[in-house]
């Protein structure tokens, strides 16, 4: 008898079930749907607000509704799962050398975390809150 | 039976064999090379180096001091022409390599660093951290792909040379997955398999190293040169053999009993001083060190560990910065495999089988006594290591020697090559797949691959290890011819074409027990004490009798026929080897002595 | 310290006797200190010689023995007993095809490995009377990491891109383009952008970095495939700045 290699069949829609790693992945990646849909949310707020008053007023009471905020807090769960996840990969895009030393990973992540946090306060203050 | 025609077929894709492939490429392009392995090229056991590879460097050394170092350190058994040779083409090897990408350590200024290491009188060993084989393999590796004319045969598994009249014709090998034989027709053969570790126990050689190629040779009817002359590395992990390489001591590390004394001052090598002494106590050359253990363990004052008796190598006050940088790989195999942080603690060590100083007779241009046949590396013996092998000349004697055997090989080819005879050669391939397919058909057989191998290992530590006797000798003598008798007998039950691993260990046990016998022969033969080779019973060295190489021959129904060699002599006479202080205050003399002989020639 | 009884569950497959895989467990009795890979060469010594694997080294640099051990792919010789249950299953790496047992076919993998030209391109030739390169410690250490790569193939069996689509060149061949790009002795980038800035090269990767929590050695292809990502990027502009093709 002669070789005969076995492929053995991968299913192109249900991979990612395999393992945990890749529903890390997964996940990860169906955050843009919620930041795409925050943002949809952003640009229709501008379209109301030059139609005039009312119906910027009209948009403002929606999101401010029960639903609305449950939706904004929804994006706000997967916007924070999407920021952490790529900022905990930054480091292997982006490796830092300073002085012929590799800057550590935590560093660049943490320095991230802090420019994040910088600018969140910065926007608070705009916001005049 | 498939045929493949080529021009040069190399067994063997580690280290030498891909050397030699390149040096064909490059000399000859139009020249076919069949490279053909048992395992793919980066699975070659050179990859398991880890010190570095030798060629002076530096302004303060010399290829004197090189020269002088190697031949000392092979207490005087290696071919001093061949050293030259060897010594002089060194740094240009190294240097070609660094051009082809292999990632050297540096010195801040962008320089080649260079290391330490036992024996040697100046800091000439290259490294690439602690994985200078892994380096050099992968660099070779690499490099070979640009080259056309090289033709991959990974994991096939070569059998027999076909020999015609005394004139090699090319060579058969198994394919493994489909367990086809195949026959390689080629006008020349270089044979670069590798070592034979295997045959012991406990040795830092991978599974690989079963010493096929020279068992191929020596059935063949070339002789195994020098095979007595096995070398223990003084640090490998008890247990598993894995290597703590020698640049552990190069930076500094220091060998210390049960009671943390650095014992190595009590056998030749002392003083004991803070930092590392060239040529002295931890960089003294292996086979001292190895047997200074064998004496510590007489005396008990070694340490009680699961796997055995064992020293400790202390590289704690070397700090963990520097070990972070030029020993990472050190580090993390002595944590995963002892559970010890040599940044923390001494690492327990013991001697290690670990390489073949002996092996296919070759002369000084990689020949062998059947036209067309080359052997290069730890498989042949052309011989710069002699009776012990200074650490760091191997991966450099396989970059020396490996290009020398592609361009012979060229030139034997271009000199015109005798015709073959097909229908002959096609015969022989035939009887070589005859004999495999016994091996795998039989089904009255009684003896088992693994039961034989494990007497075999066992015989060889016994009898055949740091220090020896007749009677040691000749009690493994006896042991192995009753197991080259039994392995007739030998049966596996795995009886499938494809990867069949049972069939290729089979094979792999008949030629470690061909070696084994060499080994254990010339051992026996030998009535001296040599570097690695020690005779309890005759403890001092013999140059009246034993200047000569050893050269045994295969017989098929019993112990080989056992002849001597000259040892080729230029310059350095054969004089007491010392190390340590002595060993200065001689290398002082001998200076002293040179320059009132030639007060000219010294004041320039 | 005492033996310690294993069941090891190996997946079998012999092209001569099977249509597809099956499983088959062990009971060997094992040292405490042991890797994966001992126990298996006790079976294939003392109980079944017919078990197929590949090893060498025992010292994870060779990188034969890279196996799927409870799910996860490892070198057999660098994973312990002791970090597991009495029970294990070890299959072989997955996104291969199985040859036999736990050998997989590799030619798909040795022929990515070749089209990225993994060699040094130099600018002009250099003799050996010219000597060695300078390379600064910082220079080596630019691309050193990448440079350690011993072709275990774990990377390849945790990468969903990998299996999903056939010509994704894969995370071991593109981190070893990148190690010769970032060499200083190197100009080769260009000779390797067909390959390697291709969409079968490193577009196709969508950096689930798998690859990288899986790789005995640290390599880090996932790392390495996203700075090719932006440096392949880079030359895409600056070809619109500088007008001309590379």
């Amino acid at each position: 008898m002669s070789r005969r290699p076995y492929n053995r069949p991968v299913s192109k829609s249900k991979w990612w079930t395999t393992q945990l790693r890749y529903q890390h992945y997964m996940l990860r990646e169906v955050t843009c749907i919620f930041i795409g849909a925050y943002m949809a949310m952003l640009v229709w707020g501008l379209m109301r607000l030059s139609q005039g008053p009312e119906a910027w007023e009209a948009y403002v009471a929606g999101i401010l509704s029960p639903i609305g905020i449950i939706f904004q807090l929804i994006c706000l769960g997967f916007a924070l799962v999407n920021t952490i996840s790529w900022f905990n990969v930054t480091p292997k895009a982006m490796p830092l050398v300073v002085g012929g030393e590799r800057v550590p990973g935590r560093t660049i992540v943490v320095a991230h975390y802090a420019v994040w946090g910088v600018v969140s306060v910065f926007v608070l203050a705009i916001a005049g809150l | 039976m498939e045929i493949i025609n080529t021009d040069i077929a190399i067994v063997g894709a580690g280290g030498a064999g891909l050397r030699a492939a390149i040096a064909v490429a490059q000399a000859d392009p139009s020249l076919n090379v069949a490279l053909i392995s048992k395992v793919y090229p980066m699975r070659s056991h050179t990859c398991a180096a880890e010190g570095g590879a030798a060629g002076v460097a530096g302004a303060n050394d010399s290829m004197e001091y090189h020269f002088n170092d190697t031949v000392s350190g092979a207490d005087w058994l290696a071919d001093q022409d061949a050293v030259e040779f060897f010594i002089e083409e060194a740094p240009k090897e190294l240097t070609l390599i660094e051009h082809w990408g292999c990632p050297w350590s540096r010195t801040k200024d962008g320089k080649v660093a260079v290391r330490p290491f036992g024996g040697m009188k100046m800091e000439r060993t290259w490294y690439a951290a602690d994985k200078s084989g892994f380096h050099i393999l992968h660099t070779l590796f690499q490099t070979s792909l640009q080259f056309p004319s090289i033709r991959r045969y990974d994991e096939f598994f070569s059998t027999d040379l076909i020999v015609q009249d005394g004139v090699c014709q090319g060579v058969t090998a198994m394919e493994i997955r489909t367990g086809e034989m195949k026959l390689f027709k080629a006008k020349s053969v270089i044979i670069c398999t590798g070592g034979a570790g295997r045959i012991y126990p406990f040795t830092t050689n991978g599974a690989i190293k079963t010493g096929d190629g020279m068992a191929m040779a020596y059935k063949a009817g070339i002789p195994l040169k020098d095979m007595e002359f096995v070398q223990y590395h003084p640090t490998g992990l008890p247990g598993t053999g894995i290597l703590l390489t020698e640049g552990c001591r190069g930076e500094g590390g220091y060998m210390i009993n049960k009671d943390g004394y650095r014992y190595l001052q009590d056998y030749g090598l002392g003083p004991a001083k803070p930092e590392p002494v060239k040529k002295a106590m931890e960089l003294g050359p292996r086979d001292r060190l190895s047997q200074a253990f064998w004496h510590e363990m007489q005396k008990g004052r070694v340490v009680e560990t699961r796997y055995g008796e064992a020293v400790l190598l202390d590289m704690r006050h070397l700090g963990e910065k520097l070990i972070n940088e030029r020993l990472p790989f050190v580090r993390d195999l002595a944590k995963s495999y002892m559970g010890v942080d040599v940044v923390d603690e001494p690492c327990p060590v013991r001697p290690v089988v670990h390489y073949m100083m002996g092996g296919i007779h070759t002369d000084i241009n990689t020949a062998t006594s059947i036209k067309g046949v080359y052997a290069v590396g730890e498989c042949a013996c052309v011989t710069i290591n002699g009776a012990n092998r200074l650490g760091s000349n191997s991966l450099t004697e396989l970059l020396v020697f490996g290009k020398k055997a592609g361009h012979e090989a060229i030139g034997y080819i271009q000199g015109g090559t005798a015709p073959r005879d097909e229908a002959d050669a096609e015969k022989q391939g035939e009887a070589a797949e005859a004999r495999v397919k016994g091996i795998l058909n039989r089904t009255d057989g009684k003896e088992s691959v693994s039961v034989i191998r494990r007497e075999l290992n066992d015989i060889m530590e016994y009898g055949c290890g740091i220090y020896r006797d007749a009677n040691l000798l000749t009690e493994a003598c006896n042991k192995i011819a009753e197991l080259r008798d039994r392995f007739k007998d030998v049966q596996i039950k795995d009886k499938s074409a494809v990867f069949n691993t049972a069939l290729t260990q089979a094979l792999e046990l008949e030629a470690m027990i061909e070696v084994s016998q060499s080994v254990a022969q010339s051992g026996l033969a030998r009535t001296e004490s040599r570097g690695a080779h020690q005779r309890l019973d005759y403890p001092a060295r013999d140059d009246a009798k034993f200047l000569c190489h050893s050269m045994a021959h295969y017989n098929p129904n019993a112990e080989p026929r056992i002849d001597y060699l000259d040892v080729v002599i230029t310059k350095s006479q054969p004089q007491e080897r010392l190390y340590g202080a002595a060993g200065e205050a001689m290398a002082k003399k001998a200076e002293q002595e040179k320059q009132e002989k030639q007060p000219v020639a010294a004041a320039e | 310290m005492a033996e310690r009884k294993m069941q090891v569950e190996v997946l079998r497959y012999d092209p001569d006797r099977d249509t597809e895989p099956r499983y088959q467990t062990y009971e060997v009795g094992c040292d405490p200190d042991w890797v994966v890979l001992d126990a298996l060469t006790k079976i294939k010594d003392e109980i079944d010689d017919s078990l197929s694997f590949r090893w060498s080294c025992h010292m994870a640099v060779c990188g034969s023995c890279g196996m799927t051990v409870n799910g996860e792919p490892v070198l057999s010789c660098k994973t312990f007993i002791r970090d597991f249950p009495d029970k294990i299953k070890v299959e072989p790496l997955d996104n291969f095809p199985i040859e036999r047992d736990l050998v997989v076919v590799m030619d798909d993998f040795i022929e990515k490995f070749e089209a990225v030209k993994p060699y040094i391109i130099p600018k002009e030739p250099r003799s050996i009377e010219q000597g060695t390169y300078l390379q600064t410690p910082a220079q080596l250490k630019a691309y050193k990491q990448y440079s350690m790569c011993i072709n275990c193939l774990c990377c390849y069996a945790a990468c969903p891109q990998v299996a999903l689509n056939d010509d994704f060149i894969g995370p071991a061949a593109l981190a070893l383009a990148h190690r010769y790009n970032l060499d200083t002795r190197d100009v080769g980038r260009s000779a390797r952008e067909d390959v390697v800035a291709a969409h079968e090269g490193v577009w196709e990767c969508s950096f689930v970095g798998a690859c990288s929590q899986v790789c005995p050695k640290d390599v880090d292809p996932a790392a390495a495939i996203q700075q090719s990502k932006i440096a392949s990027t880079t030359d895409y502009f600056t070809s619109f700045i500088t007008g001309g093709s590379k």
